[in-house]
């Protein structure tokens, strides 16, 4: 939550958003790699300047954030994992003076469109749970040391550590103010961590989250808020002892270097043209075409080749584009409805890459090159589109290139003796989703026996095979489907967006709920009704009239 | 049959012979549509040579070809009228933009649905026909029935067509699916009421072609105006043939009073037992049975006030009939207003102009009907009876829409159950009424010299053959 601001600008059209940024392109945070007694750790420091947002009409006051700053977060929890293999754990803090972080700019959210700020809090919501992963599967636990107040967003970021040392100089306090002062919800995964993964006594993390002043000092600890909150002298030895304890536990397994180098890619009104990923966009028809083609050469068989080929591997090149496509479908391309997922290309390659990906799992770059592979997959099932599978003849619908048919809404697969499918090991439970069950899982919870039906085919898989085993929607001959498919695609654009997101989410993640389903389920679609109530964005909403002198006026009706 | 012989078997303007997938499509379906004519078809004659009109292109001089023909042997084409390359969409929200040469994706299933529910009809009223040759009062009219049947065989095709060329697989299981019903059963019903009605006697006959098929030439109308240009076009043409159906009812019924009321003149009598003493239909049984071919049939229009119509007007699939007579195409402003049964009792209330689409149609319809009733009064009077025949008010016996609730007579006044139920057989036909028609077609005439006692022949005879040409050539 961000400070005053007077005057009320709306900015000018938004110029595209570009994903990409590098530590040396850093305008908000500082990426360090330090010593401890536990080994090394990177320290990542927020220092936001107030001119430094990516769109004019918002100064940046008291470290609060928009996507900018978000981007350079995501980006540097990206280059730890692949471009610091020596780091154990990780410190983030503030560069200010008695303030960590205000959270989401107010500003920023008032004057963005509701799509933006569906996805500016799903982008935040995805890098915070990608600190968790990192600490979880990585081995690179993180530590907050929240040096000044941390409101809102701040304090959400905090939680997404595994620890929190709080200074208690008797003004920094962690809060949520959003629901007594904004009349909106902490929009990323607070309420949910504080119950679910603190495990605060719900009364008190009720009473918590409408104190807008927030909870401070030995309170703080007492609740389950922080970890620890030492006075300010004794705040440094704190966060060192605890960073150095992360550390010299951490089992990150070592691993040479891989930079992550700049994508090529060829932007143009039409799409994005990159490597391996090409984005065809349709905008009368509200239709894009995302293919990812496989390797078109020998891509690397160990651990070693594979460090030599570094980002140019297709296995991290393939899927950062596909990553950086989805971005740019998410935030710049909202008039796109229904996307048509394509693959094309030779399969074996796929499935070689796929053969090395298994064989070495136990590899410390292997099992992260296949970490993001899975992390750019969640971001897929995420995404606020219609996803149509389209298997034809050119298609490479195999392994870990499956994954995007399973990930689809609907497969609609060629019945045509040169169009197949295939799995592979890793279709087998190295890609969880949010709900924590694979793909083939979630699609076969009816009938769990499928799955191991399916894992254990040999070979090309079939339109007809294909279609026994239920891993299509539609099996059109050449005669219809062209039709079939053109009919299937105008018809999902036609319907109402807001309805087919609230379906397509609702239908993607059957089973079991976790953390992260509540968090994009749930508190999302909690928050995303309550930015287009009266209550927070009508002409007398406490979101609207935030910094001027009028109060807010409710609807006290409950619904 | 394991090849169509394209072209010259199934008679074409869609290029046939260059379309694999409706090729194929029906290479799978004819087989079954000529099981379905064979089973279900007119029972008896399949074997005899028939006078039958053959469409063979839209041409002029090729929509109607005589010849002789085995009824099965019958080349049902599929025929579009012509293309106009420069139509626009002439209603609703679309209006003005191009028409569609293919199914937008949007609007799919409504038009699946609306073609499939127009295609239903068509084998239906084959079905609850098959029986009447069986009963036939001519040659002549003979001919006119199978003529008929042929036809809705061929309209049909016709929206087969329509399916197997843009609605995929779905289309091809609808088009399957239209053989599988049965009018009149149970289990698989016709989807609409007025086609799972028995028509078992020729008075049936002619009132439903009369007024049933004429209810087909208003939604044919209505779906020539659509945006979705192939059905536009192809109902145009099947208008053409319809035609034809409406003059067998017309003349058919027209032929039935016109000989009462000769034999009424005559013997110089006027109550009904009298008249049926002389071997003919009275003219209170034309009257009731009138009552209840008129009213299943305007029942077929569907429910007075309606967001299905609405809708299907919004978005271009179905107009209103003759779409330019009207001024205002989009008719989102303007408000219609109609007699509604509302708490028990009438009421009059403004419905939105889109809503009301289906009673706009129905009024239209209405208006045609009175046109050929006013015929058949002016024969009554020519030979000096007096008796009007009347159409009865569209609040009387309905069992779709607003009146399907309510009791009224045929003069449209509102009573109670007991009393409608009472009164019923004074105004539909009752089983006496039914036995004593049937009682007269208890056997057919075969002889093309020869007409029943209970129908004056017709005019004059088809493409210029003299009435008692053999139309039918049928061992007895």
């Amino acid at each position: 939550m961000a400070a005053h601001q007077s005057g009320n600008h709306r900015p000018g059209p938004r110029a595209p958003v570009r994903f990409e940024t590098h530590p040396d392109r850093y305008r908000h945070w500082r990426l360090d790699v330090v010593d401890t007694e536990g080994g090394q750790a990177a320290r990542l420091t927020m220092n936001v300047p107030e001119d430094g947002g990516l769109n004019p009409g918002y100064p940046l006051k008291l470290n609060s954030y928009d996507l900018g700053v978000d981007l350079e977060l995501a980006d540097a929890l990206q280059r730890v994992r692949f471009e610091h293999p020596e780091v154990k754990a990780l410190v983030v803090t503030s560069g200010k003076d008695r303030i960590f972080c205000s959270g989401a700019n107010i500003y920023m959210l008032g004057t963005s469109s509701h799509a933006f700020k569906v996805n500016f809090c799903k982008f935040t919501n995805e890098t915070r749970l990608y600190l968790e992963d990192m600490s979880e599967h990585t081995g690179v636990a993180s530590l907050c040391a929240v040096n000044g107040t941390a409101s809102g967003g701040g304090y959400e970021l905090a939680i997404a550590c595994d620890e929190i040392v709080l200074a208690d100089d008797g003004s920094s306090a962690v809060s949520f103010p959003e629901t007594p002062l904004l009349a909106v919800l902490p929009g990323t995964g607070g309420l949910t961590r504080l119950v679910d993964k603190r495990k605060v006594r719900r009364d008190l993390a009720d009473v918590f989250s409408t104190v807008a002043e927030g909870v401070r000092g030995k309170r703080a600890v007492e609740w389950g808020l922080v970890d620890e909150a030492p006075p300010r002298a004794k705040f440094d030895e704190a966060v060192r002892r605890r960073l150095a304890a992360l550390a010299a536990r951490s089992k990150r397994k070592p691993h040479a270097p891989v930079t992550l180098t700049p994508l090529k890619a060829t932007r143009s009104a039409g799409g994005v043209e990159y490597r391996y990923v090409s984005l065809v966009l349709d905008d009368k028809k509200r239709t894009a075409t995302l293919t990812v083609r496989a390797p078109d050469g020998d891509e690397p068989t160990t651990p070693a080749e594979l460090a030599k080929a570094g980002a140019d591997a297709w296995a991290l090149c393939a899927f950062r584009e596909l990553d950086d496509a989805l971005l740019e479908l998410r935030f710049n391309q909202p008039q796109i409805g229904v996307v048509a997922l394509r693959t094309s290309g030779d399969a074996a390659r796929v499935l070689a890459v796929d053969a090395m990906l298994s064989k070495h799992k136990d590899d410390g770059l292997v099992a992260e090159v296949a970490l993001f592979i899975k992390r750019v997959l969640k971001r897929l099932d995420l995404t606020a589109k219609s996803l149509f599978a389209l298997a034809d003849k050119d298609s490479c619908f195999a392994g870990t290139l499956l994954e995007l048919a399973l990930a689809a809404d609907r497969v609609y697969m060629l019945d045509d003796d040169e169009v197949a499918l295939q799995v592979s090991p890793m279709n087998a439970g190295r890609y969880p989703m949010g709900n924590g069950l694979s793909r083939l899982q979630s699609r076969f919870l009816r009938e769990p026996a499928r799955v191991s039906r399916v894992l254990e085919t040999q070979g090309a898989i079939g339109t007809q095979q294909a279609n026994e085993l239920e891993l299509v929607t539609f099996a059109p001959d050449d005669i219809d489907w062209d039709d079939e498919v053109r009919i299937a695609f105008e018809e999902r654009a036609s319907m109402s967006p807001d309805a087919l997101t609230g379906m397509e989410a609702s239908l993607r993640f059957a089973g079991p709920e976790t953390l992260e389903t509540k968090i994009f389920a749930r508190l999302s679609a909690w928050q995303n009704w309550i930015f287009q109530r009266p209550n927070a964005v009508g002409e007398k909403g406490a979101l609207t009239l935030y910094g001027k002198p009028e109060r807010p006026e409710f609807d006290f009706h409950r619904t | 049959m394991t090849t169509v012989d394209h072209g010259e078997r199934i008679p074409n303007n869609v290029n046939l012979a260059g379309d694999k997938r409706l090729q194929r499509a029906l290479e799978a379906w004819q087989p079954n549509y000529l099981k379905w004519w064979r089973e279900m078809g007119p029972s008896g004659f399949q074997e005899d040579d028939v006078y039958l009109r053959t469409a063979i292109s839209v041409e002029t001089d090729g929509w109607a070809h005589f010849g002789y023909v085995k009824m099965p042997d019958y080349r049902w084409g599929i025929f579009l009228s012509d293309e106009d390359p420069d139509r626009t969409i002439g209603f609703g929200d679309q209006m003005g933009q191009p028409v569609w040469k293919e199914v937008p994706g949007e609007h799919r299933n409504a038009l699946r649905r609306l073609i499939v529910t127009q295609a239903d009809t068509e084998p239906a009223s084959v079905e609850q026909q098959r029986m009447l040759g069986n009963t036939c009062p001519s040659v002549y009219d003979l001919r006119n029935l199978f003529q008929v049947n042929v036809e809705e065989g061929r309209h049909l095709w016709a929206m087969v067509y329509l399916l197997h060329s843009h609605f995929g697989r779905d289309g091809r299981e609808e088009a399957e699916a239209l053989l599988e019903r049965r009018s009149g059963d149970p289990d698989k019903p016709r989807i609409l009421g007025a086609f799972n009605e028995p028509c078992t006697n020729w008075l049936d006959f002619f009132m439903f072609t009369f007024f049933t098929d004429r209810d087909g030439k208003y939604q044919l109308l209505a779906l020539a105006e659509s945006a979705f240009d192939p059905l536009s076009r192809s109902a145009r043409f099947m208008l053409t043939e319809e035609a034809h159906h409406m003059f067998v009812g017309e003349t058919g019924v027209q032929r039935i009073v016109e000989r009462t009321a000769q034999l009424m003149k005559q013997h110089g009598v006027e109550r009904p037992e009298d008249v049926r003493k002389l071997g003919a239909i009275d003219l209170p049984t034309v009257q009731r049975t009138l009552n209840l071919w008129f009213t299943l049939s305007i029942d077929l229009f569907g429910g007075e006030v309606s967001s299905n119509a609405a809708s299907s007007f919004a978005t271009g699939l179905k107009g209103r009939a003759h779409e330019d007579q009207f001024e205002d195409h989009v008719a989102l402003a303007g408000s219609y207003r109609m007699e509604l049964f509302r708490g028990g009792a009438m009421a009059h209330e403004d419905v939105p102009m889109r809503n009301a689409m289906n009673e706009v149609l129905r009024d239209g319809y209405i208006a045609d009907c009175q046109r050929g009733v006013d015929k058949w009064n002016k024969t009554i009077a020519s030979q000096g009876i007096d008796f009007t025949l009347t159409l009865p008010s569209r609040r009387f016996h309905r069992h779709i829409g607003t009146w399907a609730e309510a009791f009224a007579d045929p003069s449209g006044t509102l009573i109670g159950k007991d009393q409608w139920e009472a009164a019923r057989d004074h105004w539909l036909p009752s089983a006496g009424d039914r036995a004593y028609i049937q009682s007269l077609m208890q056997r057919p005439i075969y002889d093309p010299t020869q007409m029943a006692n209970w129908i004056a022949p017709p005019k004059q005879g088809i493409k210029g053959r003299a009435l008692d040409f053999q139309y039918v050539r049928h061992e007895a």
